[in-house]
């Protein structure tokens, strides 16, 4: 991955658009409860080519890319029972499965988690409950209002894999200001996202 | 556990995107772990993750894929079985007060069993084996009341956890829980303010910067 310009990413995505409503979380559950596997293979049927499509541009080859991909869609079957719909959408729990597995795979070591089954020692907050798919296209319009230079460092830093340093390195911008745009975008998301709501 | 001092924005994005060294990832994973409000925050973080995984161009997986993974399914254990993990994970966290789930996996459940390598009296090592491409570092540092580092400033990103115990630098007072995370811009010279050894968890980004430092790192405050 290091042969790519940095960033050159940016354009490919820009299109990022809102995909049909359909309410994952209850298909994860679904499949957590019931072992359901006509609701796996509709959870399958979406992620499966978005999860390979980003471990592709994380710089894996395809065949490791489609190995890495089929254990982290078994993943999602095996851990159901630890989603929480409230944590999380299936969206991000399902991203957060597939980045461990690229990292467990390219570092031969496990990527440090700071434990999901802890949670449940915390009460539910009553944070709204909003369809996967709603706060999705919330999220999409809320990225594609970024500036530019913000919307690079996040797409280095999610696509790419690249840390803080070797972001500054590419860019040939310093550290200090490197972490104040990813700031600035983060704080920026979270805000669109939570305003609207 | 009074958690006072947190992990930047900037940090925990580059987390939530699996985008910063293992070492890296262990202190900001092991502080998560000890603190709700960052709990909360990263999720935030992975919920952009999240958005641009649907936002992507699907990618063409092999036509035999769902096959594939459909009978992989068939071995694996019924629900109850699958739920059993989480016991063990609960067994293992017995001891978790000092020493936060991602840290047990390299050094166990108890801060005691740690062995330690003497830098100079009252200040004691322990390195951990984290790979890296980049070859980022992360150990333990075990440090006496009244012993201090050499004023000191980095290159790259700096993180300090702290497991027991406390120090001050000019940027305030940490105790258990709380995160030292600082860049380059920084200049500061921590001195253990508590009555006990302090136990830190630290990693750095550039290895050999950490490596000349850590000749240099410590000596008592007072003496010569």
């Amino acid at each position: 991955m290091d042969n790519k310009p940095p960033g050159d990413e940016v354009e490919n995505i820009a299109m990022i658009r809102p995909t049909t409503a359909q309410d994952w979380s209850a298909l994860l559950e679904r499949v957590a409860e019931e072992r359901d596997r006509s609701s796996f293979v509709q959870l399958f049927q979406h992620f499966a080519p978005r999860v390979k499509s980003y471990i592709l541009r994380l710089g894996l080859v395809e065949s490791t890319a489609e190995e890495i991909m089929q254990e982290t869609m078994l993943s999602v079957w095996r851990k159901a029972h630890l989603y929480h719909r409230k944590k999380a959408s299936a969206s991000t729990w399902i991203f957060t499965l597939a980045r461990n597995q690229s990292i467990d795979w390219m570092r031969k070591q496990k990527y440090p988690e700071y434990g999901l089954e802890e949670w449940h020692e915390e009460p539910d907050d009553s944070k709204d409950e909003c369809a996967d798919s709603v706060l999705t296209d919330r999220m999409i319009k809320a990225i594609n209002t970024l500036p530019e230079n913000q919307a690079q460092v996040i797409y280095m830093s999610f696509f790419e894999g690249r840390s803080h340093t070797d972001i500054s390195d590419r860019l040939g911008v310093p550290l200090g200001s490197v972490k104040s745009r990813i700031r600035l975008a983060s704080e920026k998301l979270k805000h669109m996202w939570r305003d609207d709501v | 556990m009074n958690v006072k001092h947190h992990l930047d924005e900037a940090t925990l994005v580059s987390y939530a995107a699996g985008s910063m060294s293992q070492a890296m990832a262990l202190v900001v994973a092991c502080h998560i772990a000890m603190c709700p409000k960052c709990r909360e925050r990263v999720k935030d973080s992975e919920a952009i993750g999240g958005m641009l995984l649907e936002g992507l161009q699907p990618a063409a997986i092999k036509g035999d894929a769902l096959d594939s993974v459909l009978a992989a399914l068939d071995n694996e254990p019924s629900v109850n079985a699958a739920i059993a993990p989480t016991e063990i994970h609960r067994d293992r966290a017995v001891d978790a007060r000092s020493v936060p789930a991602p840290l047990q996996d390299y050094i166990g459940g108890s801060l005691d069993t740690v062995e330690w390598r003497t830098i100079v009296p009252g200040v004691y090592y322990h390195d951990l084996p984290c790979k890296s491409e980049r070859g980022g570092v992360s150990r333990l540092l075990r440090i006496a009341p009244g012993k201090a580092m050499l004023p000191h400033s980095h290159d790259g990103n700096e993180l300090t956890l702290i497991l027991q115990g406390s120090f001050s630098d000019e940027v305030g007072r940490f105790t258990a829980g709380d995160i030292a995370d600082l860049d380059g811009d920084i200049e500061h010279q921590p001195l253990v303010d508590s009555e006990v050894d302090c136990i830190c968890l630290i990693a750095t980004e550039a290895p050999l910067k950490f490596s000349t430092l850590l000749g240099k790192i410590v000596q008592p405050i007072t003496g010569f």
